[in-house]
């Protein structure tokens, strides 16, 4: 199999597309921890169906469902970022609406993390 | 630098849908569904920490017949990328290959999400005093 390689690409050690695998283990981390975490987040949910504000704002402003929302809510969007990712580049292959595209959904997960973190942690420390 | 346009054989006008390709597509669909769906959340987390007036507006959202034929859409989306996300995650791990495995586990995925997914929406029209 290493006679496959050249010396310098065993050197170097990564491939024509210097990194895949980092993505692909980062997917199934992400995964495995949205499994717990998203069964979590459902039920939760489902019980505040009727809940009104207070309630809910009391409920968000406990420091372990805080704490354990934020993780959720940066799992789930880091996942959606990748998850997003992949599916561009399989339909989108014209160079310029390729990149456009997945810079705009890398910002919107990552801008849609950052305001859904901060709504929570706003919510956690105005008590 | 310009792609020449050469033709892509035919895939989806000429294979029978199997359970394993609808799955795979299911899964793809439901987690673009998905993502699209966190918009909500994050506007519903967001009129939280707004204050009591905007939580009761984006309440009144969710409370609309379209509002809850979604959210019920997004429950499913939810369940079932979540299910057959594990079953994935076994794939990954070298588990499951086999055909009548792979038959069954689909069949299960479908199964469990479809009863998560009422399971869920009893629990929240209970926890309501709706039911």
């Amino acid at each position: 199999m290493s006679a496959l390689r050249s010396s310098l690409g065993r050197a170097r050690g990564l491939g024509a597309a210097k990194d895949g695998v980092a993505h692909w283990w980062a997917q199934r981390v992400t995964a495995v921890a949205l499994v717990p975490l998203a069964l979590w987040l459902a039920y939760s949910l489902a019980r505040l169906s009727f809940a009104d504000h207070a309630a809910v704002t009391e409920w968000i402003a406990r420091p372990w469902v805080a704490i354990t929302l934020v993780l959720t809510l940066f799992a789930t969007f880091y996942h959606a970022k990748l998850g997003l990712q992949v599916v561009i580049e399989d339909y989108v292959h014209s160079g310029f609406a390729k990149h456009a595209m997945l810079l705009l959904s890398t910002f919107a997960t990552f801008a849609l993390g950052a305001g859904s973190i901060f709504a929570v942690l706003k919510i956690a420390f105005q008590g | 630098m310009p792609l020449a346009e050469r033709p892509l054989s035919p895939h989806l006008q000429v294979y029978r849908p199997q359970l394993t390709s609808v799955l795979s597509f299911l899964h793809r669909m439901t987690g673009v569904a998905l993502a699209v769906g966190t918009l909500l959340l994050v506007w519903w987390l967001a009129a939280a920490a707004s204050g009591a007036d905007a939580f009761a507006t984006v309440q009144g959202v969710i409370g609309t017949v379209i509002g809850q034929l979604l959210l019920f859409g997004w429950t499913f989306a939810l369940f079932y990328h979540l299910m057959n996300g594990i079953r994935h995650l076994f794939w990954d791990a070298g588990y499951g290959y086999e055909l009548t495995t792979a038959y069954r586990s689909g069949w299960a995925v479908v199964i469990v999400s479809a009863a998560l997914t009422v399971l869920a929406w009893v629990l929240g029209y209970t926890a309501g005093g709706v039911l």
